[in-house]
């Protein structure tokens, strides 16, 4: 193991599992909340002359997957570097 | 030139490139069998990947489904994406950490048990092979419908280019003739949906052309609302099914995605573990381009199919469509089967609407209409013949053709690839001939995947009655076995072998027996236990969303019977702390 202590490592878990949670919780928002059971509230924002719960429904939710995968590859990579646990050669 | 000459010269040259890159890519070692060396660049494979995801039904049938039914079929398109975001976060960068082969190879190693690596095998074959059905009858389909050659001599042309590249090259084959399936299907599947956009909206944008307005000013899809109330169809954009079925539905999608190994072991092939993670980001980057434009060809497909056929006011006489005057396309899919004309009130002119619809019945028959008489649509229409109804020239529909072909071909090609290293190594090497070397586990393996294909296309020539359902039982299976076994084998160090094995058991059975009691067992018609509707199902849970629920019991499970069993052994331990750091897979790429 590469860490520099058992502190490190610890911290480095506590630190992506934060992250994972933080970037699961808006995935869900985004589709089950705003293009689902939020979607009669989020429609009062008129998109399309349809709403915005139907715009999240069938187009923003899939960007928004898309923002949170590479947000979180870009994240982990600076934790990477910041434990010194990176895999550049 | 005519249209079947064209297609044969698209497709023909399609083939001749999946072809060269056979030649070209060739495996010499497991390592390149399995996972191409672990020299794919991350752009490369997300493109690969994407191919491998979008199937037949992606490309053809997915359209359609959201033509008609509108707002509810968002579950397909955040569900099939959405599982990236779990495959990205919570699986691929670990497993790739873990540097082995298989799925199962992970289940069977971090939980030390035969058992659980032969519950996986047979978990990954039963998802695998329902769904390969799928594509080899998509295979089948396109070719007799685009180059006029009979359904078995199409399989068996789709039979011989499949196991060619996939048997000789691998993964490392079927990687980089994925990577050109994917250019050709997305050009073919984009292509016809900008000129529909345009046409309709005058936005060249599908994304943003289906939120504009029509040329009378009217919201697309306000204007496709009205056009199916008139007749009698439910509103387009409004909700129709249960609100807690559609999420348990789209979770289990999303769930299903993240587990189905075909994808999975396409994280094996790139070089490190930060590669892993920005590989999963350009592979959902690739299926967002077609999951993004679907939508949109599906609300402009279904308005344009209703409005060739209502083309004036509703109940006027000259409203509907002379049946004398149906354009050319019409007649074109008539003689496939897939659209059915039957004049039920003998006028000549053909109604279209909904006669399920008790509060439209008294309009219709004022209007002298006597049933919907367009008796057959089939929702494959939508892409297949979209081109054509939009008048949109012959190399288009050319090329739809092969874009259909290269889906269908990229799914076989990484199912059977993910069946037979299946078989080659986690039967063979690691459970039954440990000793075996590594030319024949490489020449076990190509006996594998030419039995597989065998296997498949029997199965495509004599598809079972079943095999629409089964999709929804692969998706089950990966979601509520699966899944749930590689999240827990990476978040926790407390499951141990009893619990995984007593875990997948549940889950799988109990989301088997739910399908079974609703669909017959094993999908035998008269055998199911309770009628499939709505007011029947646990909590309103449809049998296709039950995977979700699968994979609760299995969770709850596995720490049940692992807090009751011995602890697991700290090498065991060790593993999984060594995958939950990224330095060092490079070094651990053999075993």
């Amino acid at each position: 193991m590469a860490f520099r202590s058992d502190d490190d490592k610890k911290a480095y878990w506590r630190r992506n599992l934060n992250l994972m949670f933080t970037l699961l919780a808006i995935w869900a928002l985004v589709s089950y909340g705003f293009g689902i059971v939020l979607r009669p509230l989020m429609d009062m924002i008129p998109v399309g002359g349809v709403g915005l719960g139907f715009w999240f429904a069938q187009q923003g939710s899939i960007y928004v997957f898309l923002a949170i995968v590479v947000i979180y590859a870009k994240k982990m990579r600076e934790l990477d570097r910041e434990f010194g646990v990176d895999d550049d050669e | 030139m005519d249209l079947q000459t064209l297609t044969y010269i698209v497709v023909g040259l399609t083939f001749a490139l999946y072809f060269g890159i056979a030649i070209w890519a060739r495996a010499g070692t497991t390592g390149e069998y399995y996972a191409a060396g672990r020299g794919v660049h991350p752009v490369a494979n997300g493109m690969a990947t994407a191919a491998d995801w979008m199937s037949a039904a992606s490309f053809i049938s997915m359209a359609g489904l959201i033509a008609f039914q509108g707002y509810d079929a968002s579950i397909f398109l955040m569900g099939w994406t959405g599982g990236y975001v779990l495959l990205a976060l919570c699986l691929a960068p670990y497993l790739r950490k873990f540097g082995k082969f298989t799925v199962p190879d992970f289940i069977g190693d971090r939980y030390y048990s035969r058992t659980a690596r032969i519950v996986a095998v047979i978990c990954l074959i039963v998802a695998s092979l329902t769904y390969v059905i799928g594509q080899m009858k998509g295979i089948g389909v396109a070719f007799s419908r685009f180059l006029d050659v009979d359904y078995a001599t199409g399989l068996y042309a789709g039979m011989g280019i499949v196991f060619f590249y996939a048997v000789l090259g691998g993964m490392k084959g079927v990687t980089y003739t994925q990577i050109a399936q994917y250019c050709v299907l997305i050009f073919a599947y984009t292509v016809p949906a900008i000129f529909i956009s345009l046409n309709l909206t005058n936005n060249p944008i599908p994304q943003l052309g289906f939120l504009s307005d029509t040329a009378d000013g009217t919201p697309l899809l306000v204007k496709l609302d009205q056009t199916l109330v008139d007749l009698g169809f439910a509103e387009y954009t409004a909700q129709k099914g249960g609100t807690l079925n559609m999420m348990m539905y789209t979770l289990s999608l999303m769930m299903g995605t993240a587990g189905l190994p075909h994808v999975i072991i396409r994280f094996f092939t790139v070089p490190k573990v930060s590669d892993a993670r920005s590989s999963a980001g350009w592979a959902l980057f690739f299926i967002a381009i077609l999951y993004t434009t679907a939508p949109a060809v599906g609300s402009m497909a279904r308005l344009n199919l209703t409005n060739t056929i209502q083309m004036g006011e509703v109940g006027s006489v000259d409203g509907n469509l002379e049946y004398a005057a149906r354009p050319d396309w019409f007649k074109n899919w008539e003689n496939t089967g897939l659209l059915a004309f039957e004049d039920k009130n003998g006028d000549g002119r053909i109604q279209y609407y909904d006669d399920k619809n008790p509060e439209f019945a008294a309009k219709a028959e004022s209007y002298g209409w006597k049933g919907n008489e367009m008796v057959k649509v089939d929702r494959d229409i939508m892409v297949l013949a979209n081109p054509e109804i939009a008048n949109l020239p012959n190399w288009v529909i050319a090329l739809v053709a092969a874009g259909g072909l290269a889906a269908a071909l990229s799914t076989a090609a990484g199912l059977l690839l993910a069946m037979s290293t299946a078989i080659s190594h986690d039967l063979l090497k690691r459970t039954f001939m440990p000793d075996i070397s590594e030319k024949n586990e490489l020449m076990s393996a190509r006996i594998a995947m030419a039995g597989a294909i065998l296997v498949a296309g029997y199965l495509g020539l004599n598809p079972p009655g079943f095999a629409a359902q089964v999709v929804a039982l692969a998706f089950g299976l990966a979601a509520s076995s699966i899944f749930p076994a590689l999240m827990m084998g990476i978040f926790s160090t407390r499951i141990n072998n009893h619990g995984a094995v007593a875990g997948m058991l549940v889950g799988l059975v109990s989301t088997l027996v739910y399908i079974f009691a609703y669909k017959g067992w094993f999908f035998v018609a008269g055998t199911e236990m309770f009628a499939n509707t709505p007011d029947n199902w646990f909590l309103g849970i449809s049998p296709e969303a039950f995977g979700a629920l699968g994979a609760l019991l299995n969770v709850v499970t596995a720490f049940v019977v692992s807090s009751m069993t011995a602890p697991v052994p700290d090498d065991i331990r060790q593993i999984v702390e060594d995958i939950r750091v990224p330095k060092g897979a490079g070094s651990a790429q053999d075993h």
